[in-house]
């Protein structure tokens, strides 16, 4: 099976620019036509499940960006909330600011662009920020393994937050609030489908591969010329950048920011979406977190009956029968296409596709 | 200088509270090589477990010795069971696993305790009856300087729990049939040692004292609830690390240091970065001596 | 026996059951298509979130109130309290012939503690349950996630006790019925001035909390103008259970008294300690020490210590005694503020549904906006322009391990 499929990689390397280019123009027409069906969208449903779908959208962003981290790196990293916390905020105080700098009005009002164009620059920079948290963070703490690089990148989520805390120029304690509600399904899915590309993009490219090789043995990666450090470093700046652009959504979204909000428990919601859908798997991940979000609005009912709020009794009683029963998650490291029949497959994919690696 | 003195002494006495923690998660990481992140929740167990003993017993009634010991049994008997089911329902399953599974089972058991710790035992704090020892009032005072007892008996007893630790471990046939277990699993099964009932003890012997350290802190805190194991246990991990993980003294000296590192912090210079600071040392000490202050290099294996 | 999914025949559902338990275990022999065993998930849920909102419009005879509070998670005491003051509120006006003919039903729904939650809450009791109005919450962070949706469809919200000036800025459709932290700061602050006379105060504040925060600033400004002396401005984080660093440092600069504005979780174990490293000053708080754990916690340490809150139980006024009875009967235990405040913004929300010309968010909301001196348990509430509530606030002080009154401080 191995050998086949590296000889029909071989026969298609000679197409693979052309597909690739191909499959770049579906991705970019699949984003265009986020905003095409926005307002559509916006109108047409009942709001409480449109800010499901908000919710959907951004967790599906945080679950795939660490998945990059914790799935095809095979790093444990649950400090992913501190760096949604970094671009949250760096993300409100660039909107924030802008729509009160009168220059930048005028200048909007000049150029004729729409006012809402101060999202899509505080959540680059908002990204970019976290990107820089990441690679800091990244950089001393990759030369750990396993537990340790768990514990630390815990230790950095909370240093962030406490920082946040202490610094009176983002609200402190209080946080920020009064931030414009800007994020609309539009910028959201438009930054789902951006997410997922690059994601794919990356594991499927030859960075991606010495990520996996990270993953499955590191020491024989590194006797192959592998530079581990780096490769872990970048996967984490790359989780560590769509995390800060989901915090920009997420700031965007509920109006409202606070530093409890990105606690621990933040982390581990990612984490658990992650390992549910499959470590290694993209599409595990965006199912996995669309079936949480909704849980969580599901179970809200039964605490209705019952007074009780089992939510995370039953979250983390799922991440314990997971692993004792079927560590590899929903999808393993299978991507939801691998389930369609293979004729199919074939002719979706094209001779492009590579696997997430894996058994 | 009062106050230097009085830092030093509150320093002292936090230090022995991680400490108590701490000798309970480095013992089961120096035999199994994991981080039991659902230590903090069975140092909460044990602490409501002492305080239900103590409450249907009535032990308030007959203030003494003896009723701090029958709450410190109760409470290590509750906690070793706790751990011992753990280890034999979540962990043993997974010890042929990738390592990375067991550690996100172990968050999964630290969450489930906590959340499950707040349906059962109600989420408002709740107050752990000091009576059961007569010693508020019986404080030790010079100048400014304060001594309580309860101080003096929580140094005391880690001191004393850290020799008898390091007895059992390098004197007993248990102890060197853990050291056996924790060198290399399947060579010490060969030998005809019973590594699962070796490794359950290990994980009762952390979790009883876990639960000691419970009682201890309510007495010392009287205020428990289920969320208080988090971060008592974080903090006793970057205690355990500093000191060299798997190293009972280890524990304790990193356990102390850890105590003045944070009393200083709070008291002359920015206490509002208290929890930042311990983490800020797990990554220092994790990158400039990973194997902690008394700890020993191990190589890593391939 | 029955072995494989294939002896099931014609029972699709044991058959799914069974492929489903098969392939768990197996990923590997998986056959049937995960996006059906997904599918099923989904079938199995959507009744579960859906159901409920369907049966919500049965009857059009009542007034359906959305409460949004933290009833789980680690202030769910909070929303609990208050939800038995709205709940004993709901129960009295339903009794004495409900709102223009109608009786009023609560919806509550809990949000863990966490502004996320409160806001999608919020929605779905607008969207889906089609409120009429909207009680909540009681800390100021989940209520500023919530005031900006109440505030787009236009329905009016009052909060019970979120004391952040910033809530009710949001918008001309939130309100509350509590004062705000800058008057609280200063009852305080005036308090310790005038009534205890002294200049040289330490304040120890939760910096996890934004309501200790701003109350700690609001009681420096304050204090400073009555011509006080801020010695020292420590701070811990909720959670913590050892404040002895902070308290030795305190007790180096020889305060005369010490203002904790934090909640009770921590006050009793900072009285302890205060009173173990021989600090013997009062300490001074805010109403979140409101709980008899403050008391049970503390224990004698807490004697002496004052602090401002939204009532007294000792209040001999018959309506706060009939108030306190009705409460006891029905939780067997005394009403905190938070469950009086949860009673007085039902009441306040009631009483200006009855007064509107219509059940129209609009003519509520001019109703509540025009809410004068209504005699509630926590006092008399006039609503002013900002939609903040008007009214004093009360010292307790701790003696005999009681709350017992000790003055009331007016605005202005």
């Amino acid at each position: 099976m191995e050998v086949v499929r590296s000889q029909t990689q071989v026969v298609n390397r000679k197409f693979s620019l052309n597909i690739s280019a191909l499959q770049t123009l579906v991705w970019a027409l699949v984003l265009i036509a986020a905003f095409v069906v926005s307002p559509w969208v916006e109108q047409g449903i009942n709001p409480y499940w449109f800010s499901i779908l908000i919710y959907c959208g951004i967790n599906i962003i945080l679950a795939v960006s660490l998945n990059l981290v914790n799935g095809f790196t095979g790093q444990f990293s649950i400090g992913h909330a501190g760096f949604m916390a970094v671009g949250a905020y760096v993300a409100a105080v660039i909107t924030m600011g802008l729509s009160a700098n009168p220059a930048w009005n005028s200048w909007v009002a000049a150029t004729g662009i729409p006012a809402d164009a101060v999202l899509p620059i505080g959540l680059f920079l908002g990204g970019v920020a976290a990107a820089g948290a990441g690679y800091m963070v990244g950089m001393p703490s990759l030369r750990l393994r396993g537990d340790y690089l768990a514990i630390v990148t815990l230790g950095f989520g909370e240093i962030i937050r406490v920082v946040m805390m202490n610094t009176e120029a983002v609200g402190g304690a209080s946080g920020l609030n009064n931030i414009p509600h800007l994020s609309n399904f539009g910028w959201v899915y438009s930054a789902v489908v951006l997410t997922i590309f690059c994601v794919w993009r990356m594991v499927h490219s030859s960075h991606g591969r010495t990520l996996l090789a990270v993953r499955e043995d590191e020491i024989a990666g590194e006797a192959m010329g592998v530079n581990t450090t780096q490769a872990k470093v970048r996967a984490f700046a790359m989780g560590a950048f769509f995390a800060g652009i989901a915090g920009g959504l997420y700031a965007h979204q509920l109006q409202i920011l606070t530093p409890q909000t990105f606690d621990f428990n933040k982390s581990f919601e990612i984490v658990i979406m992650v390992v549910l859908g499959g470590m290694g798997s993209i599409s595990g991940s965006v199912v996995a977190a669309v079936l949480l979000t909704v849980m969580r609005e599901a179970l809200r009912v039964i605490q209705t009956w019952y007074d009780v709020d089992l939510r995370m009794v039953i979250y983390s009683l799922v991440l314990i029968i997971l692993m004792l029963t079927r560590p590899n998650g929903l999808f393993g490291t299978r991507e939801i296409l691998d389930f369609l029949p293979a004729s199919w497959r074939r002719k979706l994919a094209g001779g492009a596709e590579a696997r997430g690696g894996g058994k | 200088m009062d106050q230097f003195l009085q830092h030093i002494i509150n320093a002292l006495s936090l230090g022995s509270i991680y400490a108590l923690i701490a000798l309970g998660y480095t013992m089961v990481f120096g035999v199994l090589q994991l981080i039991n992140f659902a230590h903090g929740e069975i140092y909460m167990l044990g602490a409501f477990a002492g305080m239900y003993a103590i409450r249907w017993l009535r032990l308030e009634e007959h203030p003494g010795i003896g009723s701090l010991l029958i709450a410190l049994l109760a409470a290590m008997a509750a906690s070793a069971a706790a751990g011992f089911v753990i280890e034999r329902l979540a962990y043993r399953p997974l010890r042929k696993s990738p390592r990375i599974n067991l550690l996100i089972t172990a968050v999964g058991v630290s969450l489930f305790l906590q959340y499950t710790g707040q349906l059962v035992f109600g989420s408002d704090p709740q107050f752990f009856p000091t009576g059961i020892l007569e010693l508020e009032g019986y404080n030790w005072s010079y100048g400014d300087l304060v001594i309580e007892p309860m101080q003096i008996v929580a140094l005391v007893l880690a001191i004393i729990l850290m020799v008898v630790l390091q007895y059992i471990i390098f004197k007993t046939r248990l102890g060197r049939a853990m050291r056996a277990v924790s060198f290399n699993h399947d060579l010490a099964s060969l030998m005809g040692i019973p590594t699962n009932r070796i490794i359950s003890a290990t994980f009762m012997l952390g979790s009883a004292l876990a639960g000691a350290a419970g009682v201890l802190v309510g007495l010392i805190y009287p205020k428990i609830e289920p969320l208080m194991g988090t971060m008592p246990g974080l903090k006793a991990f970057v205690a355990a690390v500093l000191g060299g993980i798997g190293n009972v003294t280890g524990a304790v000296l990193g356990a102390f240091t850890l105590g003045m590192a944070e009393e200083f912090l709070v008291g002359y210079w920015v206490p509002t970065y208290r929890d930042a600071l311990a983490f800020g040392i797990l990554i220092l000490i994790l990158l400039f001596k990973p194997s902690g202050l008394l700890g020993v290099h191990r190589a890593e294996k391939v | 026996m029955l072995t494989s999914a294939n002896d099931y025949g014609t029972l699709p559902f044991f058959r799914a059951v069974v492929v489903f338990t098969e392939s768990w275990r197996e990923p590997q022999k998986m056959n049937m298509s995960l996006v059906s065993r997904i599918a099923l998930g989904f079938v199995v849920i959507t009744p579960l979130a859906v159901g409920p909102s369907m049966v919500a419009h049965a009857s059009e005879d009542v007034i359906k109130i959305g409460e949004v509070g933290s009833t789980t998670g680690s202030e769910a005491t909070f929303g609990v309290a208050t939800h038995q003051g709205v709940d004993l509120a709901i129960k009295e006006i339903n009794a004495t012939g409900g709102v223009k003919g109608k009786k009023l039903k609560v919806i509550l729904l809990d949000d863990q503690g966490k502004p996320e939650e409160a806001a999608t809450a919020t929605t779905r009791l607008i969207t889906q349950d089609k409120v009429t109005a909207i009680i909540g919450e009681v800390a100021s962070s989940r209520s500023l996630a919530m005031a900006p949706i109440a505030q787009q469809n236009k329905i009016p919200m009052v909060s019970p006790s979120s004391t952040n000036p910033k809530v009710t800025e949001i918008g001309d459709y939130i309100f509350r019925v509590c004062f705000i932290d800058p008057f609280q700061g200063f009852v305080m602050a005036r308090f310790a001035a005038e009534n205890l006379k002294v200049k040289r105060v330490a304040i120890l504040r939760d910096v996890k909390n934004d309501y200790s925060v701003g109350l700690a600033k609001f009681f420096t400004e304050t204090f400073k103008k009555l011509g006080g002396e801020i010695v020292v401005d420590q701070s811990y984080s909720a959670g913590d259970i050892d404040f002895k660093s902070q308290l030795t440092a305190i007790r180096g600069t020889k305060p005369e008294a010490i203002f904790v504005p934090g909640y009770y979780t921590e006050v009793g174990l900072i009285a302890r300690q205060a009173r173990s490293l021989g600090i013997k000053v009062p300490l001074l708080g805010g109403d979140g020490w409101d709980s008899p754990k403050l008391l049970q916690i503390g224990g004698k340490a807490m004697e002496g210590a004052y602090f401002s809150n939204h009532y007294s139980a000792e209040d001999k006024s018959p309506h706060v005694q009939a108030f306190i009875d009705r409460y006891r009967k029905a939780y067997k235990d005394t009403p905190s503020g938070l469950a009086a405040m949860g009673f007085d913004a039902t009441m306040v929300l009631a009483d200006a549904m009855k007064r509107a010309k219509s059940l129209s968010s609009a003519d509520i909301r001019a109703a509540l906006a025009a809410t004068k001196d209504f005699q509630g348990v926590t006092g008399r509430i006039s609503i002013d322009q900002q939609r903040n509530a008007v009214k004093p606030a009360v010292v307790l002080k701790v003696v005999n391990g009681a709350f017992s009154y000790e003055s009331t401080i007016r605005p202005g």
